[in-house]
């Protein structure tokens, strides 16, 4: 651990002569040997997750509910919602079952909305089930031969029809799958796939009641979550449910627990709190808060954008005369109102700490959202990049290099845009960080990685001529491997304080 | 008869047993009813010994061609308006089993009763709390609110 600490702080010395003033060969030169990202790779090997299709899902799902029911030996559709209401978790399932006494039991299945299979049927049940003659449906008021009547084990028998038409209303109007329940008033018995899978004949409602039915697995399931990619299809199967980079096959990266993009080295929680901030309204009103005054009278808002400090209410109600600095009456200001500090009561005193505060806590929400919008820009920006980077990897076959020795090129977009991202949430971490000798040493690094990708940047923009061409090429490959390395360092400096509780917060 | 469609084949059923044996201080107004199957006005008394003895109220019922596997929408309408926590000053009533808890097995008597018994269980005439707010921005439909059924007991 100590060994590790030394080399952050080799790292930390290294970048800093970089950063004032070399550019770049020298580092070159130092990191040459250093081996690129294994730590982070052997980090994300150890997680096996994994990228189903739809049929895959479909295919889980049916594993699930026979691995459980080699143990419940149920009625497999009785299984599926008895799963369903253990969100997905087997084990959980497995505890409750297994918990205790009979009344446990009763209650296992109550509270699933299921009939106990080892009841048996009451004789009202018995009594409507093997009746002969026929039977009133109370949906449609048909009186109707006992093979036209159905129902669940609960004993509310309606018409077929109507059946088709109550599942047909839940699946397509209300968008229920796994939770709907018997069309009796009250009865909050559920109907099984298989059941509604019969009931419903057509084609569509049955591919959306399969679809929702789906849906519902992959959403409760702790263990599965569907690409936020729009229009795809995939879900992503971890082992255990975790903040964690898993890779799309549609190509998306995104955070397995919260959904967003990958965002390391901020916890989802902070991101979270930060995307709120970024899309409410509160900025607004903290602007309003740092920059206007309300009148002391009518309590109208007012922004000063020049003129004297003499204020006249423009409210017609009002027309308040009083001192924008104090915020007193204007009166006793007379003829020397520069001084209006003399007036200086203890509430406007206070009034304007606290709206010092606000400003200076607007400027600090500032400073970090300009920064990490700004990356995602840049990160926007980046994307085009690729075409025309494209373009160049032609341009130098053209001068003749061959197409392995251009490759470099587009490894260093990749690069640039993984820097520009790991930067871009750097900012979000920064901004709920407490100063302490673990955070400047961060910010250090940040602004290092910042430098420096900016520098690829820049050279990815540059014409690239035959004279120049093998400059660039060792310049841009330079530039990028250290960049990469400075991200590690970073990641890993953050992951390490987070292990060792280094982290204070603001909030 | 074959000529009508199941939901009005049900709601003929419904309003013969209504005419035919109506429960206590209901009562169907079948004029309306004859203009237009899919609307009905039902006039409530309020029961006696109640906050409401002596008021007399009028619901109006829309059905729509899914009947009776979707709701009903049912508002007060006309001069009085029941002053009562689940129902706003524009006829709206907050009520469960007319939207998440609805069933096909309910019926146009069950909801009656429904708001009869609300009615008659009421301890003080007020309206709910958000009742400006919620008579100033709703949808005219009721169905199209996201009621939040606070509380039962009323």
């Amino acid at each position: 651990m100590d060994s590790d600490n030394d080399n952050d702080f080799m790292d930390n010395v290294d970048s800093g002569n970089v950063s004032s003033g070399d550019d770049g060969d020298d580092d070159f030169a130092m990191e040459v040997d250093m081996p690129s990202t294994t730590e982070r790779t052997q980090e994300t090997d150890d997680y096996q997750y994994k990228v189903l299709t739809t049929d895959e899902i479909v295919q889980h799902q049916r594993e699930i509910i026979d691995e459980v029911n080699r143990v419940l030996k149920l009625y497999t559709p009785k299984t599926r919602i008895l799963l369903n209401h253990f969100k997905w978790d087997k084990e959980k399932l497995l505890e409750k079952y297994f918990d205790g006494s009979d009344d446990n039991t009763e209650e296992f299945f109550k509270s699933a909305h299921v009939i106990n299979p080892f009841n048996k049927p009451t004789e009202a049940v018995q009594l409507k089930t093997t009746r002969s003659q026929c039977e009133e449906c109370e949906i449609c008021f048909s009186v109707l031969p006992p093979d036209a009547m159905t129902g669940l084990e609960c004993g509310h028998r309606f018409c077929l029809n109507c059946w088709r038409e109550y599942l047909t209303t839940k699946i397509v109007t209300e968008c229920l799958g796994q939770t709907i329940s018997c069309a009796a008033h009250g009865c909050d018995i559920l109907v099984d796939d298989v059941t509604v899978t019969k009931l419903v004949q057509d084609l569509r409602v049955k591919v959306k009641y399969q679809q929702l039915i789906t849906n519902s697995f992959v959403e409760c399931n702790q263990l599965l979550r569907w690409c936020p990619s729009v229009d795809c299809t995939y879900a992503v199967k971890v082992p255990y449910a975790e903040s964690r980079r898993v890779h799309c096959k549609c190509g998306h990266v995104f955070c397995f627990a919260c959904g967003e993009n990958w965002h390391d080295p901020v916890q989802c929680r902070w991101l979270k709190k930060w995307i709120k901030k970024c899309d409410d309204d509160s900025e607004t009103s903290n602007w309003i808060a740092a920059n206007t005054k309300e009148c002391p009278r009518c309590s109208v808002t007012i922004e000063k954008d020049g003129g004297c400090n003499h204020m006249v209410c423009k409210n017609q109600n009002c027309k308040h005369d009083f001192c924008w600095v104090c915020l007193g009456s204007w009166e006793p200001h007379g003829s020397s109102w520069y001084n209006c500090n003399r007036y200086d009561e203890d509430e406007a005193k206070a009034a304007r700490d606290a709206q010092e505060k606000l400003r200076s806590s607007l400027a600090r929400y500032l400073h970090y959202y300009n920064r990490y919008m700004n990356h995602m820009q840049s990160m926007k920006f980046e994307n085009k990049l690729y075409a025309s980077v494209k373009q160049k990897m032609e341009e130098m076959q053209q001068h003749n290099m061959s197409w392995i020795e251009v490759q470099f090129l587009k490894k260093a977009v990749d690069i640039l845009c993984q820097c520009r991202q790991t930067l871009m949430y750097t900012y979000v971490f920064a901004y709920y960080l407490k100063k302490n000798n673990q955070s400047m040493i961060f910010e250090d690094n940040q602004k290092d990685l910042e430098s420096a990708t900016e520098k690829l940047s820049e050279y990815l923009e540059r014409d690239i001529t035959s004279e120049n061409l093998a400059d660039i090429k060792q310049k841009v490959q330079d530039k990028y491997r250290y960049c990469e390395k400075r991200c590690t360092v970073l990641l890993n400096h953050v992951h390490e304080g987070y292990e060792k509780d280094w982290w204070d917060y603001t909030e | 008869m074959s000529s009508m469609s199941p939901s009005e084949r049900r709601l003929q059923k419904e309003l013969m047993s209504l005419i035919k044996e109506p429960p206590q201080g209901v009562t169907v107004d079948t004029e309306s009813v004859h203009q237009n199957l899919s609307e009905w006005k039902i006039n409530i008394k309020g029961s006696e010994g109640t906050l409401y003895e002596g008021e007399d109220f009028q619901l109006l019922f829309k059905f729509n061609n899914k009947y009776p596997f979707e709701s009903p929408e049912v508002t007060f309408i006309g001069t009085n308006i029941p002053v009562h926590p689940h129902v706003y000053s524009n006829g709206h009533i907050c009520l469960s089993i007319l939207t998440e808890d609805w069933s096909p097995a309910l019926s146009v008597q069950a909801v009656c009763l429904s708001i009869a018994s609300m009615l008659s269980s009421c301890r003080e005439k007020k309206r709910p709390p958000d009742n400006t707010l919620y008579v100033k921005t709703c949808n005219k439909n009721p169905k199209k609110t996201k009621w939040w059924y606070h509380d039962d007991s009323v």
